[in-house]
């Protein structure tokens, strides 16, 4: 399976008046096609940024550097804005958390769905919005041609969301970027849109960059599952290997703070993980999570590399195994 | 659409009416419009007869309602002064007075809008200091000194443009940029805070996510929201201009609108104070009415409110 997207060692740095920020260090992933990647972590570790700077988005202040940065073999990293403006949106498309702000408000769906199209391939404007009710019928929006002529605030949150997606397939992306697609929709909502995105994804033979703090969701539709925390990769493995043994304390306490069926027993408490996230300010050096982890050691002050799992592309950095944190368990701060 | 055009149309109508009635009082306003037609030596007989000829002893509301029909059929009286229909000396310097305001307003945006959104595009650059200590220095001159500034330099010293009159276009050139500086501050800053905002917003990063151009993003996408309260703005500048170019007018010697009001307030030339009065509130009312179609027509949510 050749890769559609290869991101190594991305880093984003923001300078601000107290220092230089870090908020993404080191992070390395791929994707192929018809694959789906979830990236898990709490607020401000780092996901959307890493989004943003795939995409050359990132605010006008932040630096972006890369070992490489490849979208189907092709530098993006050096690819200079005239390029990647021909790549967004139409080699790749990103959907985002907001879809009540994410429409321009002064024009119809149609014309905002079919300029997608028009701005990448030479098709009149009579295919561009055949392609435009094809697509929002596929999205399962009812009565699609009628809608190219209602403006954003008649619809709802939930199809506001349908046509940001239909939005993104225009041009038969090669990738697609979800960034917390559902987090601003309601619940009930949330398990359609998530179960739309992956039948697209199947139908299209697309790269899914799923991005999300819903770790139901990751057990449901990724095929692999990178866990960021602070700004770095702690652990990543097919999501059958990061749910059934989560190797990093993190990984682990995340997935204490979900009930998971069968396997949390009935009036037991959750988990949660004490502390906050470090400020990612200046110089940063040993394993992130150190002060918040139950198994820290003196050692996790100096920096702490990958190690790999059983299965080779199972790796995670810390410098237990989850045998000895185990071992280490008396130790364990009382929640 | 409609309704909303409908319902805008009935408030500016009301508003209309009320201004009528405020400009029908003016006669009242500074006392018995008899006597002080009459003059100084009048006697108290002389009076009751002015009183009776000019109907200024029916009731008030027969006396509104005469003066308001007259008034929508074109018909604003007589001026006692000048002996000639009021209609008639002021149509003939309306033209120049709209014509002045008009130039006004096309270079105050043409020079406003695209610099604040240049001072939008790259906030706190040279570009943007540039704009702002323009947009200061700007609200701080009086447009009387400037007016003046450059008929120093324009006109004696370098010989560049006339200075009176309004034969050719270019007699028009600097009592328009004189008129229409004071109103470039705001209207530049305006466009520059609202551009900020909605470069900022969501939409804007979709349309970039887009792959769309950058001009298309800046003219298509951000611009058609952010100018939403710069029309506004623009229409209640452009009424500000016809009725205060009277300044401009007396300094250019420009036979308009601002320069007769000037002269009949002067002169206690009561039926053209009021026509003026009425004419300009009107335009008033008309421009803010276009303003909330045309922003109406920029963004659909106007629509339905």
């Amino acid at each position: 399976m050749s890769d559609i997207l290869e991101v190594a060692n991305l880093a984003v740095d923001i300078p601000l008046a107290a220092g230089m920020l870090h908020p993404v260090q080191g992070v390395s992933f791929s994707i192929g096609r018809g694959e789906t990647l979830c990236l898990v972590g709490e607020s401000g570790c780092g996901k959307s940024l890493t989004a943003l700077a795939i995409m050359d988005l990132l605010p006008r202040t932040a630096i972006r550097t890369a070992e490489s940065l490849t979208l189907n073999g092709e530098d993006i990293l050096n690819a200079g804005e005239r390029r990647m403006s021909d790549l967004r949106g139409n080699a790749m498309g990103m959907i985002f958390q907001e879809p009540m702000t994410s429409l321009n408000p002064s024009y119809t769906i149609g014309n905002q769905l079919e300029e997608a199209l028009l701005r990448h391939r030479r098709v009149s404007h009579r295919e561009a919005r055949d392609r435009a009710v094809m697509l929002l019928e596929k999205v399962g929006i009812t009565a699609a041609a009628s809608r190219l002529r209602q403006y954003p605030h008649q619809l709802s949150g939930g199809l506001r969301q349908r046509v940001m997606i239909a939005m993104t397939l225009m041009c038969g992306p090669d990738l697609i970027i979800a960034d917390e697609p559902t987090t601003a929709l309601d619940v009930t909502i949330q398990a359609q849109i998530l179960l739309l995105l992956a039948e697209l994804q199947k139908e299209f033979h697309m790269g899914l960059l799923l991005i999300t703090h819903d770790l139901g969701v990751v057990a449901r539709v990724a095929d692999r599952v990178v866990v960021m925390y602070a700004g770095q990769i702690v652990e990543t493995g097919t999501a059958t290997q990061v749910f059934a043994v989560p190797r990093h304390p993190y990984t682990q306490g995340l997935l204490e703070c979900i009930p998971i069926p069968g396997k949390t027993r009935r009036g037991a408490n959750l988990g949660a993980i004490p502390g906050m996230v470090p400020s990612l300010i200046g110089e940063l050096r040993g394993c992130r999570f150190r002060e918040r982890c139950a198994y820290a050691m003196p050692a996790c002050a100096a920096d702490v590399a990958f190690r790999a799992a059983e299965a080779r592309d199972h790796v995670y950095r810390c410098l237990l195994t989850p045998a000895e944190c185990a071992g280490n368990a008396r130790r364990k701060v009382p929640a | 659409m409609l309704i909303y055009a409908c319902k805008r149309l009935g408030v500016a109508v009301l508003v209309a009416v009320a201004v009528s009635l405020l400009t029908f009082s003016l006669i009242y306003l500074s006392g018995d419009p008899a006597m002080a037609l009459a003059g100084e030596a009048a006697t108290q007989q002389d009076i009751e007869y002015i009183r009776k000829f000019y109907g200024y002893d029916r009731p008030l509301a027969v006396q509104y309602a005469d003066w308001l029909t007259k008034a929508l059929t074109g018909n604003f009286g007589y001026s006692h002064y000048l002996r000639q229909d009021v209609a008639d000396i002021i149509f003939s310097r309306l033209p120049v007075t709209m014509l002045l305001g008009a130039c006004a307003l096309v270079f105050a945006l043409t020079l406003s809008i695209p610099l604040g959104v240049l001072a939008a595009m790259r906030p706190n650059t040279m570009v943007d200091r540039f704009a702002l200590t323009l947009a200061v220095v700007g609200q701080a001159l009086p447009s009387f000194w400037f007016a003046l500034i450059m008929i120093f330099w324009f006109g004696i010293v370098w010989r560049l443009l006339p200075i009176t009159g309004t034969e050719s276009w270019v007699n028009f050139i600097m009592p328009s940029v004189a008129l229409g500086y004071y109103v470039t501050p705001a209207v530049m800053r305006l466009t520059r805070t609202g551009m900020l905002e909605v470069l900022a917003s969501d939409y804007i990063r979709t349309a970039r996510a887009k792959g769309l151009r950058p001009p298309v993003v800046l003219f298509k996408h951000a611009l058609r929201n952010a100018i939403i309260p710069v029309v506004s703005l623009a229409a209640v500048q452009f009424g500000f201009m016809l009725g205060g170019s009277i300044v401009i007018e007396t300094i250019f010697a420009i036979n308009g609108l601002g320069y007769l009001a000037w002269e009949s307030i002067q002169r206690g030339d009561l039926p053209v104070m009021q026509a003026i009065v009425l004419i300009l509130a009107c335009f008033y009312i008309v421009l803010t009415y276009l303003a909330d179609m045309l922003n109406a027509f920029l963004d659909p949510r106007i629509r339905v409110a």
